[in-house]
Order: structure tokens, then sequence, then C-alpha cells
């Protein structure tokens, strides 16, 4: 009995050492989630109509979606960053070669 | 003039009423004149908490629509002749709660007391929004648990913007973390966020931890402040609260495991 007992503490540590505890799995999801949530709410409110004027602006050089631009605020201490993500088209899709220039 | 505190958490049935049943009643006892306010309008609590629930004649509401005086609505605790209660209304909808009345009730309390506790109902509606409204300072009450630590930073956020400190640009309410129904045993077995997880992710100043403890539940079964039961981990914990709020410097208890003596090695398992 006694050696069945010592091997099952043994499977039992094995397991706590390889899988993370339910509080630091918990700790990570909030972590992510917290600074998402917050992230958004200190969002100032004209981002989505510079985010559609740009992709007004944009289109009229490259055709791309609806969705290849965000345009997001992020904060530290220090200062604010507005960054801006335009995916472009791959070469093949791009119809609107663009005007400017002899032609 | 009053200092006013609101006792909030987004999140339900984490221990508000507890805390403020408390906490009011911790600094009365430290002499201060202390009247504590239920604003869940529609689902008092606060007076069965205190014990005083065969008391209320008028309520909140009452005063607020002028059909009863604050002294006439107010209800002197019976163990701390500092301390006064303001019950909510059971009957009203929580509608009935307006920014003007509930300022102006604040403001003729602010005469008389030194402190005021706004015992906050859950959730983000106009109770919970009128609650912090006025406040200075703010005990955010948090388990160590996920929704209630997410409910907690989504209060953060509106007391930084949605309070009439923001709104006048003055000097942003003082937040603070409470952090309740604490088992130092389950953070051991990694099952529990632990004090440092939680400050991690909300970056407060933690005023206190109060440990899950049978005295919480013994305290309201017999409307009894748990502050009050001064054996009891729990009742420490919470005046150790008060001294911190007051500004003394107390060393956090309750947060380890505590040592078994040698016998209680030996013999307890």
């Amino acid at each position: 009995m006694a050696d069945y007992s010592g091997a099952s503490m043994g499977l039992l540590d094995y397991f706590r050492n390889t899988r993370p505890s339910t509080a630091a799995i918990a700790k990570e999801r909030l972590q992510i989630l917290v600074a998402h949530e917050r992230s958004e709410r200190n969002k100032p409110d004209y981002l989505p109509m510079l985010q559609q004027e740009l992709l007004e602006v944009i289109r009229k050089y490259v055709d791309v979606d609806q969705d290849a631009i965000s345009v997001t605020m992020e904060q530290d201490d220090k200062r604010e960053i507005l960054e801006l993500n335009i995916i472009l088209p791959d070469e093949s899709q791009r119809k609107k070669p663009t005007k400017r220039g002899g032609d | 003039m009053a200092r006013i505190i609101v006792v909030t958490s987004g999140k339900g049935g984490v221990g508000k009423t507890t805390t403020s049943a408390a906490i009011s009643m911790g600094l009365a006892l430290k002499g201060y004149r202390t009247a504590v306010i239920d604003f869940d309008v529609g689902l008092r609590n606060l007076d069965l908490i205190m014990g005083c629930e065969r008391r209320v004649v008028y309520d909140f509401v009452n005063v607020i629509n002028g059909e009863a005086a604050l002294n006439q609505a107010l209800i002197k605790d019976k163990r701390c002749d500092k301390l006064f209660i303001l019950p909510a209304s059971q009957t009203r909808d929580k509608d009935s709660l307006t920014s003007e009345g509930v300022g102006k009730v604040l403001g003729d309390l602010s005469k008389d007391f030194d402190y005021i506790v706004c015992d906050s109902p859950a959730g983000i509606e106009r109770g919970a929004m009128l609650a912090m409204y006025y406040a200075d300072d703010a005990i955010v009450v948090t388990n160590p648990e996920v929704s209630s630590v997410r409910d907690s930073d989504r209060m953060l956020g509106i007391l930084a913007s949605k309070s009439r400190r923001a709104e006048r640009g003055e000097e942003p309410i003082k937040e603070y973390l409470l952090l309740t129904r604490y088992s130092p045993h389950r953070v051991k077995l990694g099952e529990m966020l632990s004090v440092e997880d939680v400050q991690d992710i909300l970056s407060l100043h933690l005023l206190g931890v109060i440990p899950e403890s049978k005295a919480v539940l013994n305290a309201s079964n017999s409307g009894v402040p748990v502050i009050l039961d001064e054996k009891s981990d729990a009742g420490q914990a919470f005046s150790d609260v008060v001294r911190r709020y007051l500004g003394e410097d107390v060393t956090h208890r309750f947060i380890e495991l505590e040592k078994k003596s040698l016998f209680g090695r030996l013999f307890g398992g």
C-alpha cells in the first residue's frame, strides 16, 4: 500500500510541475483582457471618423478593403501613440493604378 | 465638511454591504460622526446587515422627495451613538434617485458628519453611478476571482471619467483596493489569484485583505457589523482597514497561511 501511495504522490507532483495553476491562467487571461478593455475605453471619440476619412483618402489611390485599415491609440506614462495600420492588397489585386504623373 | 466614501465593485455579492457596515461602524467607534447610506433603491439590505430593519420609518427617497426631514429618516445606531444609517427605499423605482436630490442630501449631511459612507448597488446603473458621483474616496471591493477583477477595473474607468471630480477637472477620487473572501490556503495551492496578482492587474493602493471567514455570515445572521466581532479574523481585518484608511501604518495580516504550531504540526496533520 505504502508503495502505491508513494507512486501516486510522484505522479501528482509531475502534473503539478507541468501544468500551470488555474490562478496563473486566470492572471494571464485577466492581464490580456484588462489591457484590451483599458485601451478601448481610453480611445478618443474621433477615432472611428478618422479611420473612415483615412480610408477614403487611401482608396483614391489603392483599392483596399473596408477592414484593411486599423487605427489604434496606445498610451503609456510618457506619451500617446496613434498607430495606423494599412494592409495593402497583393500586386495582382491592385485594380486602381495611380493616376498621378504623365500617362 | 464630510469626506464622502463610496464602497463599490461593479460585481454583486463581493461584500460591499458587509464592508460598508463594518467600515462605517469602525469610523464611528474611532469617534467620527459617520452616516452610512444605502443606494440600492428597491433592494435595500444595509438595514438588515446593520440590524436596524425594524426601525426603518422613512428612507432616502422620502428625504429626496421632501416627504420626510433628514433627521426623521436617519436611524441612530444602538451600539454607537456616532453612527447613523440612511436606509434605501424598498418600494420605489431606482429612478427615484436624482442627481440633484442626492447632491442635496449629501450636502446637508456634510454639515453634521465627518464621514459619509455610500453603499453602492451592484452594476453600473443609476444607483451605482450616483453612489460614486460625489465621492472623495472609493473603496473598490474585489474578490480574487476573474469576473470580479474585471468589473473592478471597469469601475475604476467609471470613477476616473464619470464622477463629479472628473467632470470638474478636480483632483481625482482616491481609489483603494479591498480584497475580500481571500483564502491563503487556496492561493498556496495555486487555485486562487494572490494579492500580488490582483495588484499587478489593477495597480491600486491596497487598503486591506479580508479573509474568507465564517464570522461574516454569523455577523449578518445576527445583524451585527462583523467589525464588532473583535475575536474573529474578518473583524480584526476590518479594524486594520479602518486604521489604515485613517492614515495609520498597519502591517497587513491574514495574507499568509498561518504557521501551524509544533503541536498542530505533530497532531493536526
